[in-house]
């Protein structure tokens, strides 16, 4: 090994590092106004985003306001333990994960459904006007929203009315039978986004092949035939997508329709995670910040979980994932 | 797929049954709808012993003449319209200025960039820390905690770069720097004027946001007159509880329950039109949006 030899190239080697170094200075001072324009929302994502995962480092202290975040006294994983070991946990878990399996399945071929049916229609008029009816009601506010639900679901009103047409006299409380809530929340969803979710088919639909149309016509295929053998293989790859996106969202679950919808009657089958963080962390008289961190950091990281499995799991079948 | 002429039995009754399908669940998306509309317009005793179910029984006004009268609605109302525009319009300003920059494929960074605002979407800090962030700044009660901690939406910055990305060439940029053109004014002057779709679609989803929110409002407002519409919505809809001075004259008691009942009807159709008016003329802005969200970022 020649000595000079290694520091000689050492020497060219910082000497290119240095020249990179400054290649790169040239070019951020080409384009310092991006950076300029860039300030602004990234100092929201800072602060608005990421100094809140550092103060969910409260989950693992005893928060106490005056000491601070950076302030209070770490405990572990007390709280973490705390959350597993009480009686909540084990319905508070059900039923979030109930619910969320509910929706997602119940909620997933509709959709496809009704843009299988618009696709053939052949009168513009007729799908034109269906699409507008079906998307409407997702522009609904949730509070309208459940405020309709509670209106046709009450003891004299009209799904009671039909009811009692078949034989059932006493009006059902609907609102007030935990039996019945998560099929309240799930049907009054679809009821609610079938149309706008059915977009995203409709549009995969509209890039299937004619050509592999008319190939099946030419083979005497039925219609039925040619939704099975052309349109559904055609939108598999958006409907895997629009399951993995959902299953990013698995578990949040319409927290804010879940809310107004809960009521002491129906609270043992519609308490999931969110509700009970709100509830522990800022409703009750004594806010424990600390416990209601703690669980709200154990559902972001099921839900973390939930999503990048999803996605390995839909590349794993072939599919293309979200990265 | 026009091949009405010579279709098969089978496909006939196909037909048939796809279009009978589709007129029952259009029926059924409308029905709720129109029951709603139809019972603000009737009597309060038709409501009361409900009688209606598809048409107005006894045809009346009162609904709508309380809600004229209940203040607080008006104050929720201007509240509403406040927190749409006003936040619409820094969601808006704040989405452009981070989406394109990461449209560029000159700004250095972009990677790291882009991974720090898409990780955001997968992974929060939760609740609790979201609001003792809020309370840090001094932001409870008062009117910029609903607009500051909303000020940008990733998926919205998203659809917004790939809309940059695919509509404008990079030749444009080039050119454009060949006259001395900077990065301010590349934007400014020659990126925005070609961006009024993306910009309508952006505005859409960001009004739509803030007029139908109502959480942000519970956790954050205390202030009655600082309440937005929905909150109110909420206090009157689900939680029952109607403010009796408000109400005119309706002096007897059972009168009181029968307005309370019709008011919620006049209630949702009066708060739901200002979007629902406006849908049909927009709703090709957002069927794009959903369009260009569906692309790959």
């Amino acid at each position: 090994m020649n000595v000079t030899g290694v520091v000689e190239n050492k020497s060219t080697i910082s000497e290119v590092k240095h020249k990179t170094k400054k290649k790169l200075l040239t070019k951020i001072k080409k384009s310092w106004q991006l950076y300029v324009l860039f300030i602004l929302p990234l100092m929201y994502i800072l602060v608005f985003h990421y100094y809140p995962m550092y103060g969910a480092s409260i989950a693992f202290k005893n928060f106490d306001p005056v000491l601070g975040i950076g302030g209070s006294p770490w405990v572990g994983f007390e709280h973490f333990k705390k959350f597993f070991e009480s009686y909540d946990f084990v319905r508070v878990l059900k039923n979030t994960l109930g619910l969320s399996l509910y929706s997602l399945i119940a909620g997933f071929p509709l959709p496809i459904l009704l843009a299988l049916s618009l696709n053939y229609v052949y009168s513009k008029r007729f799908k034109k006007a269906a699409q507008l009816i079906t998307y409407a009601p997702h522009f609904i506010s949730v509070v309208v929203m459940v405020g309709i639900i509670f209106m046709i679901l009450d003891p004299r009103g009209p799904i009671n009315n039909l009811l009692s047409l078949f034989g059932v006299k006493e009006g059902i409380n609907f609102m007030g039978e935990a039996d019945y809530f998560k099929s309240i929340f799930v049907f009054s969803g679809i009821w609610q986004n079938v149309g706008f979710g059915c977009i995203i088919y409709l549009a995969a639909l509209t890039s299937v092949s004619p050509e592999l149309h008319e190939a099946a016509i030419v083979d005497g295929a039925s219609k039925i035939r040619r939704i099975w053998h052309v349109d559904i293989p055609g939108i598999m790859q958006t409907a895997v997508l629009v399951l993995i996106l959902n299953m990013g969202s698995f578990l949040d679950t319409g927290f804010e329709k879940v809310l107004l919808m809960q009521n002491p009657l129906n609270l043992s089958s519609s308490q999931v995670i969110d509700t009970y963080v709100y509830n522990v962390g800022l409703v009750s008289a004594l806010p424990q910040y600390s416990y209601a961190a703690a669980i709200g950091i154990f559902k972001s990281l099921v839900a973390f979980i939930l999503i990048i499995g999803s996605n390995k799991l839909a590349k794993k079948v072939g599919q293309d994932g979200l990265w | 797929m026009n091949t009405k002429i010579g279709e098969s039995r089978g496909d006939r009754i196909f037909t048939i049954c796809n279009y009978i399908f589709l007129s029952l669940l259009v029926l059924s998306v409308l029905y709720p709808l129109i029951y709603v509309l139809s019972a603000s317009l009737s009597s309060t005793k038709a409501v009361a012993s409900g009688r209606v179910w598809l048409f107005p029984v006894e045809f009346s006004l009162l609904g709508y003449k309380t809600i004229f009268e209940y203040s607080k609605i008006w104050v929720g109302y201007g509240n509403s319209m406040f927190y749409m525009i006003v936040g619409t319009t820094v969601n808006v300003i704040l989405t452009i200025l981070a989406a394109y920059p990461l449209s560029r494929k000159d700004f250095y960074g972009r990677g790291i960039f882009m991974f720090l605002f898409v990780f955001t979407m997968m992974f929060n800090g939760g609740l609790i820390p979201n609001y003792l962030l809020v309370q840090d700044l001094g932001l409870l009660n008062s009117r910029w905690a609903l607009i500051i901690p909303n000020a940008l939406s990733v998926f919205n910055v998203i659809i917004t770069m790939s809309f940059f990305k695919s509509t404008i060439p990079n030749e444009l940029l080039e050119s454009a720097q060949l006259d001395g053109c900077n990065d301010f004014k590349f934007l400014f002057k020659i990126v925005l004027p070609l961006s009024a779709p993306i910009i309508a679609v952006i505005s859409l989803f960001y009004a739509v946001g803030h007029w139908n929110s109502y959480f942000g409002a519970l956790i954050y407002l205390r202030d009655a007159s600082l309440f937005p519409l929905q909150l109110i919505l909420r206090d009157i809809l689900v939680q029952n509880s109607v403010d009796p001075s408000m109400m005119g004259d309706a002096t007897q008691l059972a009168n009181k329950i029968g307005l309370q009942q019709l008011l919620k009807y006049s209630l949702i159709v009066v708060s739901s039109l200002p979007v629902l008016i406006a849908y049909p003329f927009v709703q090709r802005f957002f069927v794009k949006g959903v369009m260009i969200g569906s692309l790959k970022g």
